[in-house]
C-alpha cells in the first residue's frame, strides 16, 4: 500500500493517515493547548474564515506541518463551536482545495514523466491522486496513451447526478468498457463525494475538552455564524420542493446543483427577475456573486446561447431526491403547476 | 378469454411443460430471485420464491399458469414486499419488440376486434357492424417483422460488445414468444447500476440525447478537424460511417455539413436515432424490479415459447418456437389475414369452422382469432 509523504498529507489532511502522522509526532490536545501553538490556532481560524466566504484556502505546501496542524486545529475549533453551517462550508472549501491537487496529480500523469522536473515529487503527486480516487471513491483511473479513462459503470453512478447534456454517456467518448475523460472531468465527478467524505470526517471527531487558548476563536466562530442566519420568508404558495431548497440554502447548507437549478427555473417561471433571485443563494457555502449572477442569467436565457431553461418535472425531481410531495401536489407533473392546479380543481 | 378456450389452452400448456421439462429451468442464484405467474383471466401472483427446477415444474403442473416470470434482480428476501426485499443487483435486460419499430408491413397483418360485438374490422375508426369505436388491436407477426427485429438485436449486440465490453458468451438472446427478442446479460459489471443509471445507459444504446458538439459541430467556429472519422470507435465512428459512407465522399459531405450549420446537423442526428440507434424498449432496461418472462416458458399472447436463439440469423420463431402438439383440433376462426406456422399457411378465415394442428389452434385462440368448437 502506498504511504503518503508529508507534503501529500498536507494536500489531503482529511485522510486517515493524518492520525498516524499526529501519533508519530507525538501531538495531542494538551500539547496543542500550549500558548506556543497560538500562531497555528490563528492560521486554523483564518482557514475557516476563508472557507465561510466561499473562497478556497491556498496554504503553503512547503510548510506541511503547519498545513496539517492548522487543518486539525480547525476541526477542533469547529467541533467546539458546534455550528453545522460552518462545518459544511469548511468541508466544501476543503473539498475544493483537495480537488485542485487531485487534478494536478492527474495532469502530471498525462505528461511525459521523464522530462518532468523534480521527478520524485511529481510521481508521488500522481500516485496520491490515483490512490485517493481509488481508496475513497473506488474508481480506478487508468491511462491509455496520454488519455485518462474510467469504467463505464463508475462513470454512470456519478454522472447521472449532473443535468448538463454533455455529461450524458452518449456525449462521451466510450470504448471497450471505458469512458475517456480529462483530469478536470474526473475530479468534477467525485466533487460531491469528496465533500461528503470530509464532512463525515469532521462529524466523526470527538473533542474531550476545549483548550483555553482556543476559546477566544471558538467564540469568534459563534459570532461569525450569526452572519449566516438571516431569515428568508418562504411563501406558502411555494411547492414543498422549492420550500425545501430555500430552507437548505437559508441554513447555509449545500444544495446540490440540480436543486439550485430547480429553484432558479421555478422562480424565473413565476416571473421573478435574476436580481430578485440571486440573494437567495448568498448563504450557499460556495456563494460567489459574479458566478451566481452569470449562471442565473444563463438559465434565464438572457446570456449564453439564449436557451431559456424550464423547471424540471416532478418525476425528474423525484429521481434526484428533491421531491417532498404533500397532498396538495396531487395531479401536478411540474412544480410550476403547484397552486394553479389546486385552485382549478377546487 | 372464454372458459372453453381457457380449458383447452391450459391443457395444451400443461402437456407442453410435462413433455419439455428439460427446456425450462430456474436461473442461477435461484434463492435470491422473485418468481411470479399469471393465470388466464386473472391477475399476477408475485413475490414467490422457488428453490429448484423440481419446485418450478411442480408449480407448472399444479397452477397451470398462462405465463411464468422471474426477476432479473437478486434480493436478500425475494418473497417479501418490494420495499423490504433488499435489492442487491440485477442483470441487464433488453426488450426489442416489432410493434415498437413502426414497420410499414404492420398494417398488412393488423386488424381490430370490436369490444362490443367481437366483429373483426380492418379499420379502427368505427365497427362496421355496431358502430362502436372501442377495439382490441390484433396482430400476427410476419417474417419482415422478425427480420427487422433481428437487425436491431444485431445492432444491440455490437454496441454491447464493442462499447460496453460485454463478452459475447454473456449475451443471451431469446425469442420473446411473441413479437420480438429479449436479451439477457449474465454476470456483468453493470449489474449494480440503479434505474437512473440504466436509463442513461439505455439512452446511450438508443443514441438518444446526443448533441452536435459531441460530433464536432459547434454553434460557431467549426473545423473539419473535429468531425468524426469512419475509423473511430463508438458512436462517433458509427455516425461517420452513416454520413460519409466512404472516404472519397468525405470532403464534399463535410462542406455540406459546415454550410448547413448547427441546427441542420442537430436534426440530422435526431433522424439518425431511428437508423443507427438501437430501438430497445427503455422502460424494460430501466426497471430493476421487473419480473421478466422465464426462458423456456410459453407466452400466452401467442402460444409460442420464449426460447434461446443460438443461431439468430437462421432462427425461425414460427418453427423453432412453435413447440405445442400437432394433433388436429376443430376451431371457429375469424381472421381476414393469413399467417404461417411450421411452414404451413393459415387463413384468411371468415367465420369458418376448421380443423388445424393444436399449435395453430392455440396460436389463433391466444391471439383472439378463434374459439374452440367443443
Amino acid at each position: 500500500m502506498l504511504q503518503l509523504g508529508i507534503k501529500e498529507l498536507a494536500k489531503y489532511p482529511f485522510l486517515a493517515e493524518t492520525g498516524d502522522y499526529l501519533r508519530d509526532k507525538g501531538f495531542n490536545l494538551e500539547q496543542l493547548s500550549d500558548p506556543d501553538w497560538k500562531p497555528v490556532v490563528e492560521k486554523a481560524y483564518g482557514r475557516i474564515v476563508v472557507a465561510t466566504t466561499g473562497q478556497i484556502y491556498g496554504g503553503d505546501i512547503e510548510n506541511p506541518d503547519l498545513e496539517i496542524l492548522s487543518f486539525v486545529i480547525g476541526i477542533i475549533l469547529l467541533k467546539s463551536a458546534g455550528i453545522s453551517t460552518l462545518n459544511r462550508r469548511f468541508s466544501l472549501a476543503e473539498a475544493r482545495r483537495a480537488e485542485r491537487y487531485l487534478e494536478q496529480g492527474l495532469n502530471a500523469l498525462q505528461k511525459d514523466r521523464t522530462i518532468l522536473e523534480n521527478l520524485k515529487l511529481k510521481e508521488e503527486s500522481i500516485q496520491s491522486s490515483l490512490k485517493i480516487i481509488q481508496d475513497l471513491f473506488s474508481i480506478q483511473v487508468e491511462m491509455e496513451d496520454d488519455r485518462l479513462k474510467i469504467r463505464i459503470a463508475d462513470y454512470l453512478k456519478r454522472a447521472v447526478h449532473f443535468n448538463e447534456r454533455e455529461w450524458k454517456l452518449v456525449n462521451r467518448q466510450v470504448e471497450s468498457g471505458y469512458v475517456y475523460l480529462s483530469s478536470h472531468e474526473i475530479v468534477r465527478l467525485v466533487r460531491k463525494e469528496l465533500d461528503v467524505y470530509i464532512n463525515s470526517k469532521i462529524q466523526s471527531v470527538s473533542v474531550s475538552f476545549i483548550p483555553e487558548t482556543f476559546r477566544e476563536r471558538v467564540g469568534d466562530l459563534v459570532l461569525l455564524a450569526k452572519k449566516f442566519s438571516t431569515t428568508v420568508i418562504v411563501s406558502s404558495d411555494y411547492p414543498p420542493c422549492v420550500k425545501h431548497a430555500i430552507e437548505v440554502l437559508d441554513k447555509g447548507e449545500n444544495l446540490p446543483h440540480s436543486g439550485r437549478f430547480m429553484l432558479a427555473t421555478y422562480l424565473l417561471a413565476k416571473g421573478q427577475t435574476v436580481e430578485q433571485i440571486a440573494p437567495l443563494f448568498k448563504n450557499a457555502p460556495d456563494y460567489n456573486e459574479r458566478v451566481t449572477k452569470y449562471q442565473l442569467e444563463h438559465i434565464a436565457g438572457s446570456s449564453g446561447k439564449g436557451t431559456k431553461y424550464v423547471c424540471p418535472s416532478c418525476e425528474k425531481l423525484k429521481s434526484e431526491n428533491l421531491c417532498f410531495a404533500i397532498p396538495e401536489c396531487d395531479g401536478i407533473i411540474n412544480p410550476v403547476q403547484f397552486g394553479t392546479r389546486r385552485k382549478t380543481n377546487a | 378469454m372464454l372458459e372453453k378456450n381457457i380449458n383447452f389452452v391450459e391443457a395444451a400448456l400443461k402437456e407442453y411443460y410435462f413433455n419439455n421439462f428439460e427446456l425450462i429451468h430456474v436461473p442461477s442464484r435461484t434463492s435470491e430471485r422473485e418468481f411470479g405467474y399469471q393465470k388466464f383471466n386473472s391477475g399476477m401472483t408475485r413475490h414467490l420464491t422457488i428453490k429448484n427446477d423440481k419446485d418450478l415444474h411442480f408449480l407448472l403442473m399444479t397452477q397451470m399458469p398462462s405465463d411464468v416470470y422471474c426477476s432479473n434482480a437478486c434480493y436478500s428476501f425475494p418473497n417479501l414486499p418490494m420495499s423490504e426485499k433488499d435489492w442487491k443487483e440485477a442483470e441487464l435486460i433488453f426488450d426489442i419488440d416489432a410493434k415498437d419499430l413502426k414497420l410499414d408491413c404492420r398494417k398488412n397483418h393488423t386488424c381490430f376486434k370490436c369490444n362490443s360485438c367481437q366483429c373483426i374490422n380492418e379499420q379502427s375508426s368505427k365497427c362496421i357492424k355496431c358502430n362502436s369505436d372501442k377495439f382490441d388491436v390484433i396482430s400476427v407477426t410476419c417474417q419482415n417483422c422478425i427480420s427487422e427485429t433481428k437487425k436491431e438485436v444485431q445492432k444491440l449486440v455490437q454496441v454491447l460488445t464493442e462499447d460496453l465490453a460485454i463478452n459475447k458468451e454473456k449475451i443471451l438472446v431469446y425469442f420473446s414468444g411473441n413479437e420480438g427478442f429479449h436479451v439477457h446479460i449474465e454476470n456483468s459489471e453493470y449489474q449494480t447500476l440503479d434505474s437512473r443509471e440504466r436509463a442513461d445507459l439505455a439512452d446511450y444504446i438508443m443514441f438518444n440525447g446526443v448533441i452536435p458538439e459531441t460530433l464536432g459541430i459547434n454553434r460557431q467556429n467549426n473545423s473539419k478537424m473535429l468531425l468524426p472519422d469512419i475509423g473511430e470507435k463508438g458512436w462517433r465512428g458509427r455516425v461517420a460511417r452513416e454520413i460519409f459512407g466512404t472516404k472519397s465522399k468525405r470532403p464534399k459531405i463535410i462542406q455540406e455539413i459546415l454550410l448547413g450549420g448547427y441546427s441542420a446537423f442537430q436534426s440530422r442526428l435526431e433522424e439518425m436515432r431511428h437508423t443507427i440507434g438501437v430501438r430497445i424498449d427503455p422502460k424494460v432496461t430501466m426497471d430493476i424490479h421487473r419480473i421478466f418472462r422465464l426462458g423456456g416458458s410459453i407466452n400466452s399472447k401467442s402460444g409460442l415459447s420464449k426460447i434461446l436463439c443460438k443461431d439468430l440469423e437462421n432462427f425461425d420463431p414460427f418453427s423453432d418456437a412453435c413447440l405445442l402438439g400437432d394433433e388436429k383440433v376443430e376451431v371457429l376462426a375469424n381472421y381476414p389475414i393469413s399467417f404461417r406456422l411450421k411452414n404451413k399457411k393459415y387463413g384468411p378465415y371468415v367465420g369458418e369452422t376448421i380443423s388445424v394442428p393444436k399449435h395453430a389452434a392455440v396460436y389463433m385462440i391466444c391471439k383472439g382469432l378463434a374459439d374452440v368448437t367443443q
